[in-house]
């Protein structure tokens, strides 16, 4: 569908038909201490040239691809196929929004539908929605369905969880009376089971935790699962770093209730803002409470197959204030691409992804481990990312590697105040065996 | 015709008092004007209901209504074979189509509510 914007001549014969004669008469109901009285601030237009110029110049200002990279923390650098760009740039599939009048778009249908299976297929869940804004969204609704699956008032947040989505969490129970409560880390940068079992009691309804952890440390997700359910309460377990689905246990086969989490990873660039993708899957018997979108597959009064949104009694156009949740869409656009980059690297591609993942971080952690005065903080089982204690200030040491064009990873005493000399460092696929080595000389270096 | 061993409430809820308990459903106007039943939202067995609070939610094919308590009192049965066979409730709606039991309060509490008569005549009321 094009946009094109009214001409002067739309805009006098639409004045005309309704007997106006200016936009002002128009609106001039309006009290004047209303009124703007003045012109809009909007830049003047450009030509063709000059809009490219001004683009460039924006484009300019990020300097993120000079730099070699090792940040991750929540937001991946990953391969995208080719085919990710060239079918999600079809006219068909460019917007952002589910259709309003969704069953005369079937393909954009279809395109949800296969979302969904995949999300159910990688987290081992029966039902997904057709997607949330972004991971740390996914997280708070995660926390509120589970509220409201047992009316109980209190929710356990593990601190390994990602600062962000927690502080997101806060956001959106802030008027809800939830009262939330932190569950500390222990030597292997994991949950503190012992904590958890005494912090649970019958006025918790559930607790959420991060596999693999906002350390890279992959959590007991099935302990977790295990001392929740003992307690009557829902294990939430949310995923920041989607490729370590493809060789992780599925969170599901774990017992858990709710999966929700962040799915970039899947065929959306690291940019300034997003766009991201939330995804979040539930057990059947919890489907009534889950919030978003959900599509369907049906047949047609001819027996043919097709999809529609269905359950949508749970949403807000039908059930208003009792509605699960005020998302009224999806990211649909980039549900897409995430489908699309699935189905091209197919279950072998995603696990071999995985597999290089995990392979090319542990041989950076070893590596860098040996600079002198460098050790890995936690004793815990990593997937790509895993936190280094550095001799000094953590990021002192940053600074220092940023002059060198290399960004070392993310100082952790901004979201952990105790970590001070701690960096937490990602490696991915993307990251050939000597971008690892470049690193560590450049370490060993500012370290001298 | 509306049983006469049960008492009504505006809002199309039935309550057939069987000594402390009430067993509760909802009308066959109520599910005539609700469409095919899809589900329903029981409430938990234990849960303390005041009069008129929500006992739950019961869904149409396109929409969704609250069920309300028309006695107060506690929770001590639900139709829990509504959770599987919903259309029960379109079926039989004064019969195997009841909703919850409750252990009554205050059993002046039906005082309040129609009978069977008073009922039917207020459903003339709404019908013209």
């Amino acid at each position: 569908m094009s946009y094109i914007a009214l001409s002067d001549k739309d805009k006098k014969e639409m004045l005309e038909r309704i007997g106006v004669a200016s936009i002002e008469e128009l609106y001039g109901c309006l009290p004047d201490e209303l009124k703007l009285g003045r012109r809009l601030r909007v830049p003047e237009a450009k030509s063709e040239p000059e809009l490219e110029r001004s683009f460039d110049a924006l484009a300019a200002r990020n300097t993120y691809p000079r730099f070699l990279s090792f940040l991750g923390a929540g937001v991946y650098r990953h391969f995208i196929p080719a085919t990710v760009d060239y079918l999600s740039a079809r006219s068909e599939f460019v917007t952002p929004y589910t259709p309003y009048q969704p069953e005369v778009s079937q393909g954009t249908l279809q395109i949800i539908f296969e979302y969904q299976t995949l999300v159910c297929q990688l987290t081992g869940m029966d039902i997904s929605n057709a997607s949330l804004y972004d991971g740390a969204m996914a997280a708070a609704e995660g926390v509120l369905m589970a509220q409201r699956l047992n009316s109980r008032n209190k929710v356990l947040v593990a601190r390994s969880l990602h600062p962000q989505y927690r502080e997101t969490i806060k956001t959106y129970t802030r008027n809800l009376g939830l009262v939330i409560e932190e569950v500390g880390f222990g030597d292997c940068g994991g949950l503190k089971s012992a904590e958890l079992e005494a912090k649970l009691g019958p006025d918790v309804c559930g607790i959420i935790v991060q596999s693999p952890n906002f350390f890279g440390v992959v959590e007991d997700v099935a302990k977790v699962v295990d001392i929740a359910h003992r307690h009557q309460a829902l294990a939430i377990v949310a995923v920041a770093e989607a490729v370590s689905l493809g060789i992780l246990e599925s969170p599901g086969r774990f017992g858990a209730d709710i999966v929700c989490g962040e799915a970039q990873s899947f065929g959306l660039a690291p940019g300034f803002g997003g766009p991201f993708l939330g995804f979040m899957a539930c057990k059947k018997e919890h489907l009534r409470q889950l919030p978003g979108r959900l599509t369907g597959q049906t047949k047609d009064v001819d027996g043919r197959r097709g999809f529609v949104l269905t359950l949508s009694t749970r949403e807000q156009h039908i059930r208003r204030e009792k509605a699960t949740s005020n998302i009224c869409t999806n990211q649909a656009w980039c549900a897409l691409r995430a489908t699309i980059f699935l189905e091209t690297l197919g279950h072998d591609g995603l696990r071999e992804m995985a597999v290089q993942n995990l392979q090319k971080a542990a041989y950076a952690a070893e590596t860098l481990a040996k600079v002198k005065g460098v050790r890995l903080k936690f004793s815990g089982r990593f997937f790509n990312e895993f936190v280094l204690e550095l001799p000094k200030n953590a990021q002192a040491v940053l600074d220092a590697l940023k002059a060198k064009g290399l960004l070392g990873g993310l100082a952790l005493e901004r979201y952990y105040p105790e970590l001070r000399q701690d960096v937490l460092l990602n490696v991915t696929e993307a990251h050939p065996k000597d971008d690892i080595d470049k690193l560590a000389v450049a370490l060993r270096e500012v370290l001298r | 015709m509306y049983p006469s061993h049960s008492r009504y409430t505006k809002d199309h809820e039935w309550v057939e008092p069987k000594g402390d308990i009430a067993v509760v459903g909802i009308t066959d106007y109520a599910q005539n004007h609700l469409g095919d039943v899809v589900y329903i939202d029981l409430p938990a067995i234990g849960k303390v209901l005041d009069i008129h609070a929500t006992i739950g939610s019961i869904e149409s094919v396109k929409a969704v209504s609250e069920i309300f308590s028309p006695v107060s009192g506690e929770v001590v049965e639900v139709n829990s074979h509504l959770n599987n066979a919903p259309e029960v409730i379109n079926q039989d709606p004064h019969g195997k189509g009841w909703i919850c039991k409750l252990k009554m309060k205050n059993k002046a509490d039906l005082d309040v509510l129609m009978t069977a008569g008073d009922y039917e005549k207020y459903l003339e009321g709404l019908e013209g």
